[in-house]
């Protein structure tokens, strides 16, 4: 098959092209940052997702399936870029997918578009709407985008269209929501909080989107791996200090005394649990995690 | 044997039929120790101070989902403790009973992760629907806070009952066992309640007793369990169909009272009652 990911320089779209080449898939990249040392086997270009040249490779390459990939935080890029990538990007890309005969697109999109409140349950189910934009502005346009891609499946119908909703991953490329949020040595708690975490190993969330390809998924899944654990066994188990800071006090370290930075908003997301279902996933594609919550923690641990 | 970590409760804990991961948490984020580190000062009321005595034990499910439904009492949520440890403290098949937590309980620091490690989530239908699917025992007081606010004048009658867990019961296909805790309206008789202070507190009420502290009297008690009941349906029946079986489940509730409060020799009991089955066995 020949695959075309946006967004291949990023750390999880790298091993899913390494994943797909050794399958004997043909992979084209598109990024705007740079991939130096490129495998064999993989054609990249190193074009924006919105710009012309974008389009000239659908139209002279004639990929068989799209992984969009090409999605910014915000811990990269301010409102109005993330905006235009995010969702823009994404019209774009599945515009040219129904355009130039595409047969199968996979949005990865992430578990924190249901939201994290007090009063939501734990196990999110697909058909439940993603509320993170309520109360958290910077993945309003995550939220959008992770729609936007669900509603190709109405709009064009022949399109093999899978919305995927991934739960943090960590792996040795040390990329990643979660990766950030503990890349130092103490990790900032809420006092009296202690949410459970849902994450799965960097290279079974690899093989989660390979599978959503080589399956032909169609519709909304949440992919995730082993059960969740509390937010301060991750810390434990990947030998960080969690420090527990009263609420009031807590926007004011963010981003000082050695702590990461977080906007305002994201600080429900250290108090409350998002937990995903991914019952579906499993049974559409039979995937299942190499990786223990143990192994994958203990494996990211401070050396 | 330590106030924190007693023997039987942390046998019995180990015996739950409940997956833990590598860190003693099951998917929920129910904790291992912490059940042993706070069901071990239970079991020590349960023996010593409320001198529980449980009988029909035998008719809770030693595996598999279920709901316990029983009458609430006593203000404090003792009789909620009780059920709970005397569910756990049974030796042929320890269950962990899950309550479905107050709002205010899971949005407050602390009371949140302190309920979740015990296995009592906030109070949604998805919780539960999620627990009894994981064949989990559910623990309900259709009653809610309405019947622990009992005053002692209007002792042991049920007040009226939420229909939610008899809908609850019929989609998740979940047997009912019906139980009764006795002595709880001894143990706290509930004279008044300060209306303005559990405005003030945004509390559902704030009892009082003679005793003036917040804490039961050392009055011993009973738990009851009547023979599982199971209803035809799947939840979707009209209204009156459910009210009726609402009533069957209210019945044998109180016919199980009425038992429990027949077979106590006076109502301030101080000693413990025997239990004639282990009594035997001994």
């Amino acid at each position: 098959m020949k695959i075309l990911i946006t967004g291949i320089s990023g750390t999880l779209a790298r091993g899913v092209a390494y994943r797909l080449t050794r399958r004997g898939h043909q992979v084209i990249g598109i990024d705007r940052r740079p991939w130096p040392d490129v495998p064999e086997g993989v054609e990249m270009h190193q074009v924006d997702i919105r710009k012309r040249p974008a389009e000239d490779v659908f139209r002279i390459s004639r990929p068989d399936a799209l992984i969009h990939m090409a999605t910014v935080t915000h811990f990269t890029t301010d409102t109005e870029e993330r905006y235009r990538i995010n969702l823009g990007g994404t019209r774009k890309l599945f515009e040219y997918c129904h355009e130039y005969g595409v047969k199968q697109a996979v949005f990865v999109g992430r578990h924190t578009v249901y939201g994290a409140t007090p009063d939501s349950p734990l196990y999110h189910t697909e058909d439940e709407p993603p509320l993170a934009g309520a109360s958290f502005k910077e993945l309003a346009d995550l939220v959008a985008a992770d729609l936007y891609a669900g509603s190709a499946l109405w709009r064009w119908p022949e399109l093999n269209t899978a919305v995927l909703r991934l739960c943090y991953f960590l792996g040795p490329s040390r990329g990643g929501t979660l990766a950030g949020f503990i890349s130092k040595s103490r990790v900032p708690l809420v006092l009296g909080f202690d949410p459970l975490y849902q994450l799965m190993h960097e290279w079974d969330a690899e093989e989660a989107i390979t599978l959503a390809v080589e399956k032909q998924l169609r519709g909304v899944f949440n992919v995730a791996g082993p059960s969740p654990v509390p937010l301060t066994t991750v810390c434990e188990a990947t030998g960080r200090r969690a420090v527990a800071i009263p609420g009031p006090l807590y926007p004011m370290v963010l981003g000082r005394f050695g702590f990461p930075y977080l906007p305002d908003d994201a600080i429900a997301h250290v108090k409350y649990p998002v937990v995903i279902d991914n019952k579906a996933f499993v049974e559409a594609t039979g995937f299942e995690p190499r990786y223990s919550a143990k192994q994958t923690m203990e494996g990211f641990r401070w050396n | 044997m330590s106030l924190l970590d007693d023997p039987q409760v942390r046998r019995n804990v180990d015996r739950l039929p409940i997956e833990f991961d590598d860190y003693g948490f099951d998917r929920f984020g129910l904790s291992k120790k912490a059940l042993t580190r706070a069901y071990s000062p239970m079991a020590y009321l349960y023996r010593h101070y409320l001198k529980v005595t449980a009988f029909g034990l035998e008719n809770v499910p030693a595996t598999g989902r279920g709901l316990v439904i029983a009458n609430h009492s006593g203000g404090l949520g003792a009789d909620a403790a009780m059920i709970l440890t005397s569910l756990l403290l049974n030796d042929e098949a320890p269950r962990l009973g899950q309550g479905m937590a107050e709002y205010f309980l899971t949005r407050s620091p602390f009371a949140r992760p302190a309920l979740r490690k015990l296995g009592h989530l906030t109070g949604l239908p998805e919780h539960a629907e999620q627990l009894l699917n994981d064949e989990r025992l559910l623990t309900v007081f259709p009653e809610g806070a309405r019947g622990a606010g009992k005053l002692y004048k209007d002792r042991y009658k049920l007040v009226r009952f939420g229909t939610g867990f008899m809908r609850l019961a019929l989609k998740m296909g979940a047997p009912i066992i019906p139980c009764a805790f006795i002595g709880g309206e001894e143990s706290f008789p509930q004279l008044f309640h300060i209306k303005w202070l559990a405005k003030l507190v945004n509390g559902p009420f704030v009892p009082v007793a003679p005793q003036l502290i917040l804490f039961p009297l050392p009055v011993a008690c009973q738990v009851y369990y009547g023979p599982p009941m199971h209803f035809e349906g799947d939840g979707s029946e009209p209204d009156h169909v459910i009210q009726q079986y609402v009533d069957d489940v209210r019945h044998a509730m109180e016919r199980l009272i009425s038992t429990g409060l027949d077979a106590r020799p006076r109502s301030f009991m101080f000693e413990r009652m025997p239990d004639p089955k282990k009594e035997g066995r001994r």
